[in-house]
């Protein structure tokens, strides 16, 4: 029950961050702050995670190709397959759930709790939109990131794969270019675009409707990361049902 | 003036506020008193619209707020100061940057003549040196002071605080008593505290309201308080050894 309430709660949330506009000249300077807290701020952590992760990948495939009939370009190919289309948007986005999401929840859970989202509404803002748009606005420039990723994670499988004497350079550029379908990035960054506003939006309502104090701003900070990671996963379900079948 | 007409509130059909009637008057600055749990709280966030009310009527001069739209609700919300229990001041700004916040949203004043005005408030309460620091490198009295200037920074025709000098040194306490009140006089303004600090009801109490269990138990001005016989109001008023030596005093005196 608590749960269908709050998912009407978190509609009529969106339905407000859409109502009315804060200043312009006000939201572009959070617009821009949050650009770099949420988007510039997570660019090392998920290059490192994609360069490594994507080093690991092109390990395992290549330890599993024990078949000698089996070409060695497969390497690249696996790689770039499971980078593009699962890797980088999706697991990712849960990192970024972890990240970004606790960073959302707990800064607006902590202006919640010292009164100053009551601050702001006493003096007539709509705080849905201060609070939230910005946020918004800011991960549309997430699938930048994905971008980051994909390219480091598949340039980490290739440093991984011929610098540990798996393949050849040559074999593994092959690889990456073998069966190359353009449309499976198209879907890897439609998953992306929803991911970003998930990103945003279920952070923001677990800590803009927290009660309570200190404490409960870490609670809140881990119930939005299990929502936002379980919401990401469904959706990826769904959209690859919907897209890729 | 703020006119508050018999309202209740209740919170999952138990009632915190019950048949509520008082004025709030204008240049005077009017207290709500009370136990922790009366309602004070609550009182105070229907005064300012954060809570919708069960039944009853609040009226802003001749404007009932129940009724307003949206629009009239955010353009009252402009002529409304508040100073927040815990001062509520963005933590992600500095002191000047907190009190130029209300202009930058809403007038469409230039960033010159928006940080002259922030710099004269400044100056009216007592605020040196603090201009480019943040809310966690200023004492708590130093954060009241800048919640009281953004509070004041647009000329509000309303003033609200919640408990202003809660956690203060009871001199810091007096002084920003005593500068809520200059301000309210100066600034001719309807100001509504709510506080249980005897020392501010005996201070700035022009008019105080007292709230039990959520029913207003007895109204008058600080003068009253000593000559009172509400037995509840005087329990909370006197509930300690200093201020019934105090009251005998002043009643001995009184009598002489």
């Amino acid at each position: 029950m608590r749960v269908i309430s709050n998912i009407g709660k978190y509609f009529l949330m969106l339905q407000n961050v859409f109502g009315k506009f804060t200043k312009w000249k006000v939201l572009r300077q959070l617009i821009f702050k949050d650009i770099e807290s949420l988007i510039i701020g997570s660019l090392g952590i998920v290059s490192f995670i994609s360069f490594f992760v994507g080093g690991v990948v092109s390990i395992q495939t290549a330890l599993n190709l024990e078949n000698p009939f089996l070409p060695k370009n497969l390497i690249g190919f696996a790689t770039r397959q499971s980078i593009i289309l699962e890797f980088a948007p999706t697991f990712i986005s849960i990192i970024m759930a972890g990240k970004v999401g606790s960073y959302i929840t707990s800064s607006i859970g902590t202006m919640r709790v010292t009164e100053q989202i009551d601050a702001l509404e006493v003096m007539g803002i709509n705080t849905y939109n201060y609070l939230i748009f910005p946020k918004i606005i800011a991960l549309l420039l997430y699938p930048l990131v994905i971008c980051i990723s994909m390219f480091l994670g598949i340039f980490g499988g290739y440093i991984a794969c011929v610098y540990g004497g798996f393949s050849t350079s040559g074999e593994f550029i092959q690889g990456i270019q073998l069966d190359f379908t353009p449309f499976h990035v198209t879907y890897a960054f439609i998953k992306t675009a929803f991911f970003s506003f998930i990103l945003a939006t279920i952070p923001s309502f677990h800590g803009y409707f927290m009660t309570g104090g200190a404490l409960e701003v870490g609670k809140a900070s881990t119930v939005s990361f299990v929502w936002t990671s379980v919401v990401i996963i469904l959706l990826n379900y769904l959209i690859t049902q919907l897209l890729l079948t | 003036m703020i006119k508050v007409k018999n309202i209740s509130k209740e919170f999952d059909k138990s009632p915190v506020l019950t048949g509520i009637s008082t004025i709030f008057e204008k240049g005077k600055t009017n207290l709500i008193i009370g136990q922790s749990g009366s309602g004070k709280t609550v009182f105070l966030k229907c005064l300012l619209g954060l809570f919708e009310t069960n039944s009853g009527q609040i009226f802003f001069e001749n404007s009932p707020i129940n009724l307003m739209s949206t629009k009239e609700r955010t353009v009252l919300r402009q002529e409304i100061g508040m100073v927040f229990q815990g001062s509520a001041l963005f933590d992600s700004m500095t002191v000047e940057e907190n009190i130029m916040f209300p202009m930058q949203m809403f007038t469409k004043k230039d960033d010159d003549e928006v940080r002259e005005r922030a710099n004269q408030v400044i100056k009216r309460v007592n605020l040196i040196n603090a201009n480019e620091k943040y809310p966690d490198e200023i004492s708590g009295g130093m954060k009241k002071r800048v919640a009281i200037a953004r509070s004041i920074v647009m000329n509000p025709k309303y003033l609200f605080c919640d408990e202003p000098n809660s956690g203060l040194d009871p001199k810091t306490a007096i002084l920003i008593d005593n500068l809520i009140q200059e301000i309210t006089e100066e600034y001719n303004i309807t100001t509504v505290i709510n506080t249980h600090d005897m020392n501010s009801v005996m201070e700035i109490g022009e008019k105080i309201v007292f709230l039990l269990n959520g029913k207003k138990a007895w109204e008058g001005s600080n003068k009253d308080i000593f000559n009172t016989d509400n037995e509840a109001v005087s329990n909370f008023v006197y509930s300690s050894d200093l201020f019934k030596e105090v009251r005998k005093m002043y009643l001995k005196k009184n009598k002489s």
